[in-house]
């Protein structure tokens, strides 16, 4: 079983988010950033995979040379080998077309995603890398299950669960309880030191658009606090303050 | 594609750091306050630290353990403490004072036998220096071991024992010469079960509450002489070798305590408004965060100083007692003007600095008092 488990470097989720540059650029700077969450799941996942059919598990990245301590904190957690394409993942497209590339030349059985981004929420990066290689594309799964060259998922619908049965390979975007949360224990982390980081450069530099600007929701007002016997002075400020009624 | 494989080298501490961090936010944080009343020591969460490689951190690879060094140990107590003093606590005695007396002073047999289970947190440690007459004063210790044949009989108390209780196994020290000579002392392994040893009392303690502290009795306890610690009369000498390690753990420790106290106060003194202002816009408020900040820092750089000098072999009597020191007040300090800073908030359970505070002063007690650390520091620089 040949794994390909791909990763963002995401803000952490605590964050306070600022942009530069005419609002048109994330600010980076002291932002600490973590892996993305749902792409530690699909990791433990395709960890515990490995653990039981053998086979390898390689983590792919698309970004600059910041985002290696993330890379780093997968191999301890059990990845075999990591890519990192050297590029700026300025839209998913760009990103869909290096991590197709890369697939391509390495035939892997399962590319396992989170079901998206947490710093962009795109959710389109898996879409657009199964319609590159010509596999399915399955999210948000929450459950996987591999017998034989069968995948057998449960996967989460708008108020209930689908159950599917799919041929490997395939693309899947992650999210719990795909498998049990994994933090790198001291062995990872002293065997992740002498684990192979391949650096490799974009097949393209074109990205397909471009950011015109950002904009925050606005700041949380002040919170007004009614007495329960005033339930007429209530409704009147939520008409004529909040003007929601 | 151009490729080229880049050296994996990073900066290790960096990543046991995030990890630590991790468990502790997701594994300890929940519990702390349900720990902290209850007095509970969380066993089940010890075998899971022992999973992570964290109870036998010092310990080499060849017997169970992640033989790292002090840099990344301290690195992790650090980060435990900065969510609960008493696991880092806990953890810095297991590893610090039994484990790492047995790494240092056990002959092959005695290792093999020990460190794995120790190293795997199968086993939690004690180590009994301290009793009841005897604290800074511990040469002058009273339980005694006896030779009769091939064994050793055990008489006496300790306490104030880390895992006194719940521990497997303990390190004892004690007295095999006459009082008041020098090398009157002997280490020995005694594993929970011997006839004649049992956990005495559990103290009710103002702070570290979720880390066990007891007494540990001894009457006619028989241990064949296979279980003793290096030579007869080399116990004292020993355990001050051992405290020149552990003094660096206490030091992370302190530190841990200092850093969360820091967080909490630093984060509230901006969010918490009065006189139509967030109170950290008080040059009053907004300059003890300064000073704590710069305290908290050279207690880091102290602290990571005996850690490096340690790792590289050398002695670090002096700088394992003046990080200790620094680090240690440095945490009371901090924690006090961390209430300070939460004014009546910080007086009350809900919030956090309050534990911090009781949980800090420990650190200028344990491992030798503050004012024994000036005494060890002052004999190195006066000699
Ligand atoms: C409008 C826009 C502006 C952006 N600007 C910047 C920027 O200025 N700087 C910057 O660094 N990034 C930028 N990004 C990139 C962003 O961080 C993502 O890497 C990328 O665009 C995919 O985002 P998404 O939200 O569509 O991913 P999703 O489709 O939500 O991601 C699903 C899954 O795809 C995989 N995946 C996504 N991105 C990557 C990746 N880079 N490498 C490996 N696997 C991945 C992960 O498994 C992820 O869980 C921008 C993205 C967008 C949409
Ligand atoms: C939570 C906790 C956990 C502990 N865990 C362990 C453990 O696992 N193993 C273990 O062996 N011990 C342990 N101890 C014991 C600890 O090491 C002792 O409490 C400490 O060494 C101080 O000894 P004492 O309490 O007898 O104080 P004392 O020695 O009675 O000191 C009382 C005061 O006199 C001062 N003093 C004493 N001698 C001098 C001097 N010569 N010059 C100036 N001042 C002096 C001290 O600084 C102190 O202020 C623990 C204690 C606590 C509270």
């Amino acid at each position: 079983m040949k794994i390909l488990v791909c990763v963002t470097s995401v803000p952490d989720t605590t964050t306070k988010i600022t942009f530069t540059d005419n609002n048109t650029k994330f600010n980076k700077a002291g932002v600490q950033f973590i892996t993305g969450p749902y792409d530690d799941y699909a990791l433990a996942r395709a960890v515990e995979l490995k653990e039981k059919l053998g086979g390898t598990v390689t983590v792919l990245n698309v970004g600059e040379a910041d985002t290696e301590p993330v890379i780093r904190k997968c191999l301890a957690i059990g990845a075999d080998d990591a890519i990192r394409v050297n590029a700026d993942p300025t839209d998913a497209f760009f990103v869909a077309e290096q991590i197709a590339a890369i697939a391509k030349e390495n035939k892997y059985d399962l590319i396992l995603m989170g079901r998206e981004s947490i710093d962009y929420n795109g959710g389109q990066v898996h879409g657009i890398v199964g319609e590159l290689l010509g596999m399915p594309s399955i999210s948000p799964v929450m459950q996987l299950d591999i017998d034989g060259d069968t995948a057998r998922i449960v996967r989460e619908i708008e108020g209930g669960k689908e159950s599917l049965e799919a041929k490997l390979p395939l693309v899947l975007g992650c999210q719990e309880p795909i498998a049990e949360w994994k933090i790198p224990n001291m062995r990872g982390i002293m065997t992740a030191r002498t684990k192979p980081l391949k650096v490799v450069e974009p097949t393209s530099k074109d990205t397909l658009t471009n950011v015109s600007g950002y904009e925050l929701p606005a700041p949380r007002g002040n919170v007004k606090m009614i007495p329960a016997d005033q339930v007429e002075t209530l409704i009147q400020l939520l008409r004529t303050e909040a003007k929601v009624i | 594609m151009v490729s080229e494989i880049v050296e994996n080298q990073v900066d290790t501490t960096q990543l046991i750091a995030q990890s630590v961090r991790e468990l502790s936010e997701r594994l300890i944080r929940p519990n702390v306050r349900q720990w902290d009343e209850e007095q509970h020591f969380p066993a089940d969460l010890f075998r899971h630290l022992g999973e992570q490689g964290l109870l036998g951190m010092l310990v080499p690879t060849e017997y169970g353990g992640t033989g790292l060094g002090y840099r990344e140990y301290v690195t992790a107590i650090a980060e435990l403490a900065r969510v609960d003093g008493s696991v880092g606590l806990s953890m810095a005695a297991h590893n610090s004072l039994c484990t790492n007396h047995i790494l240092l002073f056990g002959n092959e047999t005695q290792k093999q036998t020990y460190l794995p289970r120790l190293a795997t947190g199968e086993w939690i440690g004690a180590w009994g220096l301290t009793e009841p007459n005897t604290g800074s004063d511990a040469g002058n210790m009273r339980t005694t071991a006896v030779r009769v044949g091939d064994e050793w009989v055990l008489n006496g108390a300790k306490n104030f024992i880390t895992h006194g209780k719940t521990g497997h196994v303990a390190v004892v020290i004690a007295r095999t010469g006459e009082p008041n000579t020098s090398r009157n002392a002997t280490a020995f392994i005694v594993e929970r079960g011997t006839p004649g040893f049992q956990g005495g009392r559990k103290e009710d303690k103002l702070g570290m509450r979720a880390s066990e502290t007891a007494e540990m009795l001894f009457e006619d306890c028989r241990i064949p002489d296979s279980q003793r610690l290096g030579e007869v009369g080399d116990g004292f000498v020993q355990s001050l070798k051992v405290l020149d390690g552990g003094r660096i753990s206490i030091a992370a420790l302190s530190l841990g305590i200092a850093q969360g106290a820091y967080e909490a106060a630093l984060q509230y003194a901006q969010e918490r408004r009065q006189f139509g202002q967030p109170i950290a816009s008080f040059q009053a408020i907004a300059f003890k965060l300064a000073d704590l900040a710069t305290d908290i820092e050279a207690s880091r750089l102290l602290t990571f100083q005996a850690a490096d000098l340690k790792d590289q072999g050398k002695t670090t009597t002096k700088e394992s007692a003046m990080a200790k020191l620094f680090a240690s007040e440095t945490a009371v300090k901090v924690a006090n003007e961390a209430v300070q800073i939460f004014g009546g908030y910080g007086y009350v359970k809900d919030f956090p600095v309050e534990k911090f505070y009781r949980d800090a002063k420990l650190c200028t007690i344990g491992e030798g008092t503050s004012e024994i650390q000036k005494l060890v520091i002052s004999r190195q620089i006066l000699k």
